[in-house]
């Protein structure tokens, strides 16, 4: 799996907030391969949130270079607006529009952006509604929904824009616990078909079964990374030691 | 028995003086309405461009401080926003008659159109109110929203149009109410310069028949009704848009 062509390349990135006062970042190199799943895990504070939102340039970089798909997305004089078309995002806090409905919180961004017709961008809307099994829910509004659902709507909101990563910023961190497990089973899903995803989680279990690669990352930097039977199995740093310690 | 006969009769004498009497009604009453809602309407108009402009100028300021790029569009953006700044000190600091009076006699002191000169009075006075409405709207919107919108690949202007500012207008409703119907009253000090709005116009009729009691309960109960119906007219909205997410 991580012999694929590279999708993201990140070459030194800093982020310090104000005016250096806070170094969320201290120059992190990580490399994302075309249909692997890459899990970030680390403790609170480490960096791994900031890291994630740096690669759609939520977070704007202090310092260092983001190659997506070998464009240089740090250059202030690209266009990022056409790069976040390809990385779809799924937040902690689902961020569902509240005043539009399922259907219209999914069919928005393809409409206005890809120019879609409403018919079609509906269509395709339908068709991953019922891949999560929420068909039934396409007029509802958000805020009739549990939380397990609104994330499951996240999901394929992203997935409507097509793109070729999917970011996922501790996506299960908000759930009631019996609502955990039907938000992994959709990310196993889209992992199984082959989507790139790098996902920030605390969900350790999950980082072992799907994550082809895990970063773990402390104090800004990225520790230690590897497949997840080394990370989780035999992990060298004392930090990560450390950590998976009091993790599991 | 009499004594109710007589009020009723000089209540009606009383109204036939103030209001029927040289066609008082019309030249003083309906007339002075006239001019009332024409400032009011479109006062409210300049109000809304001047409050939009404005707010998102500051929520733009406000929300990009630490994430933009330094540079040109920076600087222009800083300078823009101090402007913005200076014009609401200076007209949420100093009482709308003076401000009134400052454009009739000194500003527009060649025009004689009262009128013309309340309505931009009261407009550029209503635009900083209505601003700061619409920004308090804008900074209530999590910020989550607008990073969804953005990570979809939304620009800042289509993230305001489509996300932003559709959730900020429902949210504000009840306050943009409040400054339309405080505006409307606002307009009554408009006599100050030479305008004949309703209050002046129940002011000459005082004046000219020596009845203060027929002229200014008419003028309130008047105002009164208008209020009234943008008060129904507001909340039939608000439900509406309400009942969108239910």
């Amino acid at each position: 799996m991580t012999n694929g062509e590279v999708l993201i390349r990140v070459e030194g990135l800093e982020k310090h907030f104000k005016g250096g006062a806070i170094k969320a970042l201290n120059g992190v190199d990580a490399e994302v391969h075309k249909g692997e799943v890459v899990v970030v895990i680390g403790p609170s504070g480490s960096g791994k949130s900031t890291f994630l939102r740096c690669l759609n340039l939520l977070e704007v970089p202090t310092g260092g270079h983001i190659f997506f798909e070998g464009t240089d997305i740090t250059n202030p004089k690209i266009n990022i607006n056409i790069h976040r078309q390809k990385m779809g995002m799924v937040f902690q806090h689902f961020n569902l529009f509240p005043h539009m409905t399922v259907l219209g919180n999914m069919t928005i961004a393809p409409i206005k952006l890809l120019k879609q017709s409403k018919a079609d961008a509906e269509a395709k809307a339908m068709k991953l509604l019922e891949r999560v099994n929420l068909a039934d829910r396409a007029q509802a509004y958000p805020n009739q929904l549990s939380g397990g659902q609104k994330q499951r709507i996240a999901i394929v909101r992203a997935l409507c824009m097509e793109p070729d990563v999917m970011l996922f910023d501790e996506p299960t961190s908000a759930l009631d616990p019996e609502m955990v497990g039907e938000v992994l089973e959709v990310m196993k899903q889209l992992a199984a078909t082959g989507m790139t995803m790098v996902v920030v989680t605390h969900e350790m279990g999950f980082a072992r079964e799907v994550g082809d690669r895990v970063l773990f990352m402390d104090g800004g930097l990225l520790v230690e990374q590897g497949g997840p039977e080394e990370i989780f199995g035999s992990p060298k740093s004392e930090r990560l030691q450390a950590f998976l310690s009091k993790m599991l | 028995m009499v004594l109710l006969a007589t009020w009723l009769a000089n209540i009606q004498s009383q109204f036939i003086l103030c209001f029927i009497q040289d066609d008082r009604w019309k030249r003083y009453i309906l007339k002075g309405l006239g001019n009332t809602i024409k400032m009011a309407v479109f006062a409210v108009i300049i109000g809304i461009i001047i409050g939009i402009i404005v707010a998102i100028v500051r929520s733009t300021h406000d929300k990009t401080a630490d994430t933009a790029h330094k540079g040109f569009g920076r600087a222009i953006l800083n300078i823009v926003n101090g402007i913005c700044h200076v014009y609401l000190t200076i007209v949420r600091g100093t009482p709308v008659i003076v401000q009134i009076m400052i454009y009739y006699y000194l500003i527009f002191a060649s025009s004689n159109n009262g009128v013309l000169v309340g309505i931009i009075a009261f407009g550029i006075n209503s635009g900083a109110y209505v601003a700061e409405i619409f920004r308090a709207g804008i900074m209530s919107i999590d910020q989550g929203q607008f990073e969804a919108g953005r990570s979809l690949g939304f620009n800042y202007v289509q993230t305001m149009r489509h996300i932003i500012v559709p959730q900020a207008f429902k949210n504000v409703l009840p306050a943009l109410g409040n400054e339309f119907i405080v505006l409307l009253k606002e307009t009554s000090v408009a006599g100050y310069v030479a305008v004949m709005d309703l209050t002046k116009g129940a002011y000459i009729i005082v004046g000219r028949t020596y009845t203060a009691f027929m002229p200014l309960i008419g003028a309130a109960l008047i105002y009164l009704v208008i209020v009234m119906f943008l008060e129904w007219l507001f909340h039939k909205l608000e439900r509406r848009l309400r009942n969108d997410e239910r």
